[in-house]
């Protein structure tokens, strides 16, 4: 699989609007403003006694995970469920794959039980771009992280927290810290933040966890805490993925964490009233001390409620989008 | 385009038909709530006529839409405000124009999502002809035909007026 630069053409519906979700490449600022305008609405229904609404009664909605996740996977499962949708959860990683079955007969076979939408997650850098130019123009994709590659509505959830309690990106300074390397949160929110026009984005780590062409991406490299954090409203910590580090790129934990763990004292080089985000799991003492996670500046739980609000969002946009392709095609 | 109509009396005889129409049901607490964009400035006006001290709800009703699939979803929804519980609440719903009646069924869907109310009251500016739906407002301040080409629109919020343009 390869891995897809510009997919507008596949992801947006010839009126420009959201048909899949692959990735923020190619996505403008008015979009993803869009995303968060909708998510933002999505919120209050979350807090209501009824938290449903019926904007996709009758769809199914398949979670089709080649990659075991819970946090993700739940947090789809509950925006759907919000969005009245039938929702069926597959770990593909241990059924029809394994007994042989090829992934086309899998997703042909889901996409004659009539399913509207996959989320997929995958180890593969592109597969849901692959499983979108291969399906029905009946079902919309939406990528729930593939490999390296991106992990797009994370960084949406990622820009929503900080638009709550920054206001804007206009002028803010954001600080991503930690393993970069095997980090499709990071690409994403990187795209992200700069569509949103923050002022600069920076990445802090040890150069055996920074991708070569980081800078391309529109980040400047920092090597040191002290010289990363100085002055930055927000710091977005990443979790170490040890399960993807392939030979000795670090040299311990303890090491690591006092080098690039996020601890009460390093906190006081960013500004006064920074923001702490991690996409969780939190490896505790590993990225960031216990007392800066659970302290005042931390927004980690506000990202896991905003998750399901813009995963809602995302729904029901491409599903809207698919829709109206759909009917345009057949007017054809 | 033409400015036809005088809100402000429509909003005086409104007033007058709606207290009368409270007293005889024996609603003496109302809570008022406006359907976005035109029913909210109307309930604003309306809740200050009938003098009531809580204040009134904002209902964007995007999310409840039958059309979803169709047109997609608003850009701008906002989220819906309603500062009190509707549960057995008689509440006056307030929208600018009605036609189809397919908003005011998606309001009231949103509604019950937030509880039973006791009553709706429904309130309209304009009651248009073209309904597709069996739901009729209990006050209108007019009832009006439009010709096929015609649209009626409701601009403010500082100073109301009612303008009816061609398509």
């Amino acid at each position: 699989m390869t891995q897809s630069k510009e997919p507008d053409h596949l992801q947006l519906n010839s009126q420009g609007r959201l048909r899949h979700f692959l990735t923020l490449d190619g996505l403008d600022r008015a979009t993803l403003t869009e995303i968060l305008d909708t998510a933002d609405s999505f919120i209050e229904v979350g807090k209501r006694s009824i938290k449903n609404v019926p904007l996709l009664r009758g769809k199914t909605v398949v979670n089709l995970f080649f990659e075991a996740s819970t946090r993700t996977r739940s947090t789809f499962e509950l925006a759907a469920k919000r969005l009245s949708a039938d929702v069926l959860n597959l770990n593909i990683s241990t059924s029809a794959t394994s007994k042989g079955e090829s992934l086309s007969d899998t997703l042909q076979n889901l996409e004659a039980m009539a399913s509207d939408m996959f989320v997929v997650r995958h180890s593969q850098s592109g597969a849901p771009h692959f499983i979108a130019e291969s399906v029905t123009p009946n079902v919309s994709i939406i990528n729930a992280g593939d490999g390296r590659h991106a992990h797009p509505t994370q960084a949406m959830l990622d820009m929503l927290t900080i638009r709550q309690h920054k206001g804007s990106f206009e002028g803010l300074k954001v600080a991503i810290v930690g393993d970069i390397l095997h980090s499709r949160v990071a690409r994403s929110q990187i795209r992200a933040l700069n569509t949103l026009g923050v002022s600069e984005v920076r990445v802090i780590a040890p150069n055996t966890l920074l991708p070569v062409d980081i800078e391309s991406l529109g980040a400047t490299v920092y090597s040191t805490m002290k010289q990363g954090l100085d002055g930055v409203d927000v710091v977005i910590m990443l979790r170490l993925q040890k399960e993807r580090m392939e030979g000795a790129l670090l040299p311990s934990e303890h090491e690591f964490y006092e080098l690039y763990g996020l601890t009460t004292e390093k906190l006081k080089y960013a500004k006064p009233d920074a923001i702490v985000m991690h996409p969780g799991p939190i490896n505790r003492g590993v990225e960031i001390e216990s007392a800066v996670a659970d302290g005042p500046q931390s927004v980690i739980l506000n990202q896991v409620t905003n998750g399901i609000a813009v995963r809602m969002a995302v729904m029901s946009m491409a599903m809207s989008g698919q829709t109206a392709a759909i009917s345009a095609a057949a007017s054809e | 385009m033409t400015a036809l109509l005088d809100v402000e009396s429509l909003l005086v005889n409104i007033c007058a038909d709606l207290s009368e129409h409270l007293a005889l049901n024996h609603i003496d607490s109302p809570c008022v709530i406006g359907i976005r964009t035109g029913g909210v400035w109307l309930a604003d006006h309306i809740h200050k006529k009938l003098g009531l001290s809580e204040p009134f709800g904002e209902l964007d009703i995007s999310f409840y839409r039958d059309d979803f699939t169709r047109i997609g979803l608003n850009p701008t929804v906002k989220p819906s405000s309603l500062p009190f519980e509707t549960e057995g609440r008689d509440i006056v719903l307030i929208d600018d124009v009605v036609m189809s009646g397919r908003t005011i069924r998606a309001a009231m869907n949103e509604l019950f999502d937030y509880g039973r109310p006791a009553s709706i009251t429904l309130v309209s500016l304009i009651d248009l002809n073209g309904r597709e739906l069996p739901i009729q407002p209990d006050i209108v301040g007019q009832k009006m035909t439009l010709n096929d080409n015609q649209q009626i629109k409701l601009k403010g919020p500082e100073k109301l007026e009612l303008e009816v343009t061609e398509k």
